[in-house]
């Protein structure tokens, strides 16, 4: 029930994203979401692509640091309060989120990028929500 | 093993005989000999008859740097011209090359050396030897190709430069040693990681010189490569490698005694140190017949350990170098080595991370900057992780030099990687201009 999540070291230095990108496509790798987060100094570009271990060595061989990980994707319906419902059951159960983000995929509901300290437990726990669970190919 | 027991193992009283003769043959051979060297003695009054032996060492002027420098390139020459075989010179890159001048004599004696270092290691005629220092003006190629050549083992000339041949050669000869500098071999190790054929190389042994290297890339170099890991040390005014080396008790680098007298002083005053403190080592070449030095500054910092080795050589053994006294950066007022940073970094993780320090000076204030590589053994999907890894650099950084240093995390392979001697330190200070 897991996505493939590539996480990719960028400097802030001009051109990186841009570069990181070409090299993306020069390879002929769909990116389905991308999203961005960054310090002052660094950041951290997020993506859901369609080959991910292809995408890790052809940006390694580009000299990017990458690494591709484990993520759950979720979607959750327009609902007023229908996000903190689910985020407050994975708090509940004594789970940390440690990062999300929206996915630019599906066209009802938000569809979201989720990092948790336990991602096993995670799925179990909104499972039991009235939540959407993307498998891979779904999104790829 | 031990290549030459009779000298290598020398009681320590027999020592100090042979090194007397010899110095006062010495003397009395470039102050005949050489003009340079004789108004330097004629300066402060010093005949060769005040020389009586190594307890009289210390009358003698010191050779300096800038000594070299003025009697460039070959004003310190003791024999004629024509006795001379082989030069060798370092790169120079700041100020004038150190030269080589090598006598026939010469040649076999730092052959000689070398064969004592290498067989300190384990080396034998049955191995099969790679020298992948440089070749040419550069001492290290032909220093380490003849001592092993004097062994009887079957020397690979490799020398630099192309990291992909001599991967082949490695593993087409199953060479079992390599002599390189430690931060290519360290690059080496990671191109065999790179292509998975670490399991593919026979090697026993390294034997890593022209550089200062620490404990920590000595065991990483160890664990990736499966090897034992030996120093080599030497300097091309002395002769290149072979002067002095590590033996298995790695309890420091035993100097060949019978043809070079250490002394270590305090690089300030000049005057000898409390025994095994430390401070600046000081050679004179006894038995070199080309280009003799006395009492050489090397500006290499370290102390002298004289008890008998368990491996049973009772050649000193010069402890571990804690900087030169010319690499030493004051920042803030701290002295550091980037030996010390190198250290610190390595602590982290346990392996190398690719690494930059740059000194700044802005309003007045020194500046520490340290760039570390995010290579992939570092990598978090979190910016707390990778926050994190900057504050554990701090950290370390902090403890070993004492100062607050700032960290940047760079992308991989983007700071200059080395074939050779790696560039660690960028000071735009400009104190000296
Ligand atoms: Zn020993």
């Amino acid at each position: 029930m897991y996505v493939k999540q590539l996480s990719v070291f960028l400097e802030n230095r001009e051109g990186r994203l841009e570069e990181a990108l070409k090299i993306l496509k020069d390879n002929e790798i769909n990116i389905i979401s991308l999203s961005l987060a960054d310090t002052s100094d660094f950041g951290l570009l997020r993506l859901i692509v369609s080959d991910p271990d292809k995408a890790k060595q052809v940006l390694k061989e580009g000299h990017f640091s990458s690494q591709v990980g484990d993520i759950i994707a979720i979607r959750i319906s327009h609902a007023v309060g229908s996000l903190s419902q689910v985020l407050g059951s994975v708090t509940e159960a004594d789970i940390n989120i440690e990062y999300m983000y929206t996915l630019s995929v599906g066209i009802e509901g938000a569809s979201l990028a989720l990092k948790t300290s336990d991602l096993e437990k995670t799925i179990e726990v909104i499972r039991e929500q009235s939540v959407h669970i993307y498998t891979q190919a779904e999104l790829g | 093993m031990i290549w030459n027991e009779a000298k290598e193992c020398m009681a320590r009283a027999d020592i100090e005989a042979l090194q007397s003769a010899r110095l006062k043959k010495l003397v009395d051979r470039v102050y005949h000999n050489v003009e340079y060297y004789r108004k330097k003695m004629q300066a402060v009054g010093l005949e060769p008859m005040d020389i009586q032996g190594i307890q009289d060492i210390e009358k003698l002027p010191f050779t300096t740097n800038e000594d070299l420098n003025q009697a460039y390139p070959l004003g310190l020459l003791a024999v004629p011209r024509s006795e001379i075989i082989r030069i060798h010179a370092t790169s120079g890159t700041t100020g004038k090359p150190k030269i080589g001048a090598y006598t026939r004599r010469d040649v076999d004696i730092w052959a000689e050396g070398v064969a004592r270092c290498m067989t300190m290691a384990g080396v034998t005629r049955e191995d099969t030897v790679l020298v992948s220092y440089g070749y040419g003006l550069f001492t290290g190629g032909l220093g380490a190709h003849y001592g092993a050549e004097k062994i009887g083992a079957m020397v690979i000339p490799v020398s630099t430069g192309n990291t992909q041949k001599l991967i082949t050669m490695l593993i087409d000869f199953q060479a079992t040693v390599i002599a390189c500098t430690p931060s290519y071999l360290l690059h080496i190790a990671e191109t065999l990681e790179k292509e998975n054929k670490v399991d593919q190389i026979n090697l026993k042994c390294c034997i890593c010189g022209a550089e200062p290297w620490t404990d920590e890339m000595r065991s990483q170099i160890e664990q990736r490569l499966h090897i034992k890991a030996y120093d080599i040390y030497g300097l091309t005014e002395m002769m290149g490698p072979g002067v002095a080396n590590d033996c298995e008790a790695h309890a420091g680098l035993h100097i060949w005694e019978d043809h070079f007298l250490p002394e270590i002083v305090d690089p300030a005053t000049g005057a000898h140190v409390a025994p095994g403190e430390t401070g600046e080592l000081v050679i004179t070449t006894l038995t070199k017949e080309g280009l003799p030095l006395i009492r050489y500054r090397t500006r290499d910092l370290t102390s002298l350990a004289y008890d008998t080795c368990s491996c049973g050589r009772t050649m000193a053994r010069i402890q571990r170098f804690k900087g030169r006294t010319d690499d030493m950066l004051i920042i803030k007022g701290v002295n550091v080595f980037p030996t010390q940073v190198e250290a610190a970094l390595l602590t982290i993780d346990g392996t190398t991370p690719h690494y930059l320090m740059v000194v700044d000076r802005v309003d007045n204030q020194d500046t520490l900057e340290v760039q570390i590589e995010v290579e992939e053994r570092f990598f978090s999907d979190e910016i707390r992780g990778l926050e994190t890894l900057a504050g554990k650099v701090r950290a370390v950084l902090k403890t070993a030099i004492g100062l607050n240093a700032r960290v940047k995390l760079v992308e991989p392979d983007t700071l200059e990687h080395s074939q050779g001697k790696t560039k660690h330190v960028i000071d735009k200070r400009k104190l000296y201009a």
